[in-house]
């Protein structure tokens, strides 16, 4: 055999996000149906209220995060079934990169599929709620890479697992929603004070919480994913 | 444990190697050992543990007893040393929604071959496939695909290769590229296990034959020796009475 | 124990040679007793303790609901104690056992949730009260616990099932103070202070006292009965499906 390296973890996460990505954009149905679902959903909620008795402005982090929430559940619901189809998994077990580098990358990768889908959403929501452009809608994108992580962190994990189960893509939403609580909790308190025009430092302990989460299940899901692989 | 580095020329061995899903013995007390330019046929009828044989030495699998290396690596303690080892299985293994080209290189980056583009065009050109090498993978047949799963397989020159069933949808000329490159990487000193429902197709490219039974090695010949239509005769006899005592374990009734 | 090899299928006798071989009865003299106790402090708490003057009779709804939320979380850290257990040691007894007490702890998380509000709305009018830190708790709990039930329901695989529910759970339990946090900073007033556990005296009269505690020594060893006794069902369930066939359970 040639002089060939396996190559470190990070660099192995990043050619199967790159994989993934690239599949991603060959194929573009999964990331316009979440975009289109998030979009449509923002503007469905519009009709819910009645924008005399509650301005649009203050029902605006509510609808976001819920929106946000199930968006990434479509988006994370692909996640492993690319790899289930032919088992493109047993490919990547075979090869000499580290099993935590299989999970890094498929979670980059999840990362920058959702982060897309919500550039786009945020501005939607800016849009249709009448909000003011400027600092807060920044922060609020802010808080949104923040939870995101949190969010793919768990959901990519779970993916894996649903992946080999019966009804998988009923069983995604019902394992990570309860995991993803503190997350929504967190974050849209947080959105509404920023919202608001309230000085960040009221949204402190909030976004305590949510950086304290995104370490620990970071982490531990890393630490959990081979536990997943029959091995 | 002391790595102790095995003679230069041994690529795989198995020792006492078992391996257990619940309560069913897939795979029992297998020793096995290869050196380099062999070529193992290994046959058996379904069931027997030879999928589970194969996946236990590409790293698929850990087994429950016994240990595994791979040119002077054990497997549990070295995940690198899977870098030695190319699998074709029975599912394709690739992303339909690249092509062929993009698929082999890709496994060559996860390998760290210094040229991925490079190697997947030779590997490609080897299973004779460089021309719908841009096609995305759906787009090919069940056959094209199969070279491009085996070219992803070898795309790292991997010294020791475990084909399962490899043959299956190929055609003619399919056929006749693997035959041409398993020879290939028999002499450049790879060493091959091919699994195999045909016992005379097998026994044309292999040096060693060995049959699987409800997990064990049940026979283990040199192909030298052997005379290829009697030994296909021995080893459907031989699978029959296997069968026979498995059922009669089963209703009570003594061999 | 030896079997005639030629009568047994190969399955069933590794089973029976693993140490299961004698099934324990289900529902035995300490779950007739459990049982017995749980009736008996119900008894006294309607009949034989003074009622409440400022909450009236539904304050005896807090003899159950109380215990009942202490046997919620002794099934939870079972749970999430055996999965741990499994995870390091491999062991299918772990896993029966974390299985058991999660079903254990949904049952007696129910009943927290469903006197709770019957509760709620005595006192204060409403049927759900989101400040109420332990009823929100205590609702998110059984999300999780569901979950986990689930996800090992869609499993066929023994083996899947005992580490991804291994996993879950572990993941769980680590959710569980992120929970505590997120309803605690979002509830404006805290849920009533529990009035027992005060640290220089207890302000219940003495037989309001004793029946609470009693409660809970007789909720606590309903929620061991109950562990031990769905133990042994799955023990049994296993037993079955050896002898029938060569798969794992189910």
């Amino acid at each position: 055999m040639s002089e060939a390296r396996a190559p470190s973890t990070v660099g192995a996460a990043w050619l199967v996000a790159r994989k993934d990505l690239a599949i991603e954009f060959r194929t573009r149905t999964a990331f316009f149906s979440a975009l289109v679902f998030a979009v449509l959903a923002l503007c469905i909620f519009y009709f819910a209220w009645d924008e005399s008795i509650i301005a649009p402005a203050q029902r605006a982090p509510g609808v976001l995060w819920v929106v946000l929430a199930f968006s990434a559940l479509l988006g994370l619901q692909r996640s492993f079934g690319i790899e289930e189809h032919d088992r493109g998994i047993d490919a990547l077990l075979v090869s000499p990169i580290s099993r935590e580098a299989i999970y890094l990358g498929k979670a980059i990768g999840n990362l920058l599929f959702l982060c897309a889908i919500q550039l786009i959403t945020i501005p939607a929501l800016a849009l249709f709620y009448n909000l003011p452009v400027g600092r807060p809608l920044l922060v609020v994108t802010g808080i949104v890479l923040l939870a995101m992580i949190g969010i793919v962190a768990i959901g990519t994990l779970f993916s894996a697992m649903a992946v080999n189960t019966r009804l998988a893509e009923l069983l995604l939403p019902m394992l990570s929603l309860p995991f993803f609580v503190p997350i929504l909790m967190n974050a849209a308190q947080a959105t509404t004070r920023v919202l608001a025009d309230r000085p960040l430092a009221e949204s402190w302990p909030w976004l305590k919480i949510l950086l304290a989460f995104d370490i620990v299940f970071v982490v531990a899901c890393t630490l959990a994913f081979p536990f997943t692989l029959e091995e | 444990m002391a790595d102790t580095p095995l003679p230069s020329s041994l690529t795989v061995e198995l020792s006492l190697v078992s391996r257990t899903f619940g309560r069913r013995r897939a795979v029992d007390d297998v020793d096995l050992s290869l050196h380099a330019g062999d070529c193992l046929a290994l046959f058996g009828p379904n069931g027997a543990g030879k999928t589970t044989l194969l996946r236990l030495i590409a790293g698929l699998l850990k087994p429950t007893s016994g240990s595994v290396r791979v040119c002077g690596h054990s497997l549990r303690d070295d995940a690198a040393a899977r870098a030695h080892v190319g699998l074709i299985s029975h599912q394709s293994m690739l992303y339909r929604a690249l092509s062929a080209r993009e698929n082999v290189e890709f496994a060559a980056s996860l390998y760290g071959v210094p040229d991925p583009r490079g190697a997947a065009v030779r590997a490609l050109e080897r299973m004779r496939i460089l021309d719908r090498a841009d096609a995305p993978v759906r787009a090919l047949s069940r056959g094209l695909q199969q070279r491009v799963s085996i070219a992803r397989a070898i795309v790292h020159e991997p010294s020791v290769v475990l084909l399962d069933e490899p043959y299956t949808g190929l055609d003619a000329a399919g056929g006749a590229a693997l035959t041409e490159m398993l020879r290939l990487l028999r002499s450049s000193g790879a060493s091959l296990i091919l699994v195999t429902h045909n016992v005379e197709e097998g026994l044309a490219v292999a040096s060693h034959a060995a049959v699987m039974l409800d997990g064990r090695i049940a026979r283990h010949d040199d192909c030298a020796t052997l005379d290829p239509p009697i030994y296909a005769g021995e080893y459907r006899e031989l699978v029959l009475r296997g069968i026979d005592q498995e059922m009669s374990l089963d209703i009570g009734v003594s061999a | 124990m030896t079997f005639p090899s030629t009568s047994t299928p190969a399955s069933a006798r590794s089973v029976l040679s693993s140490g299961l071989a004698t099934p324990k009865p289900v529902f035995d003299w300490f779950f007739a007793f459990a049982a017995l106790s749980v009736l008996a402090v119900g008894v006294r708490a309607i009949y034989f303790t003074p009622v409440e003057a400022l909450q009236g009779a539904a304050q005896k709804i807090y003899y159950i609901h109380v215990p009942a939320a202490l046997g919620a979380y002794i099934g939870v850290s079972i749970t999430a104690v055996m999965s741990i257990v499994y995870l390091w040691l491999h062991d299918d007894r772990a896993d029966r056992a974390a299985e058991a007490s999660a079903e254990v702890a949904l049952l007696f998380l129910t009943v927290v949730l469903t006197t709770g509000p019957i509760w709620a709305h005595r006192i204060w009018g409403a049927w759900w009260v989101w400040w109420d830190m332990r009823l929100t708790f205590t609702l998110f709990l059984w999300f999780i616990v569901a979950a986990y039930l689930v996800l090992r329901d869609g499993i066929e695989d023994a083996a899947m099932r005992g580490r991804y529910g291994a996993v879950l759970a572990v993941l769980g339990a680590l959710l569980i103070p992120f929970i505590h946090l997120s309803v605690y900073l979002f509830s404006a007033r805290l849920h009533p202070m529990p009035v027992v556990l005060k640290p220089d005296k207890p302000s219940l009269p003495p037989e309001m006292l004793t029946t609470f505690l009693l409660s809970f020594v007789a909720f606590t060893l309903f929620c061991f009965a109950l562990i031990r006794a769905r133990y042994r069902i799955a023990v049994q369930r296993e037993l079955v499906a050896a002898f029938e066939g060569d798969g794992g359970p189910r």
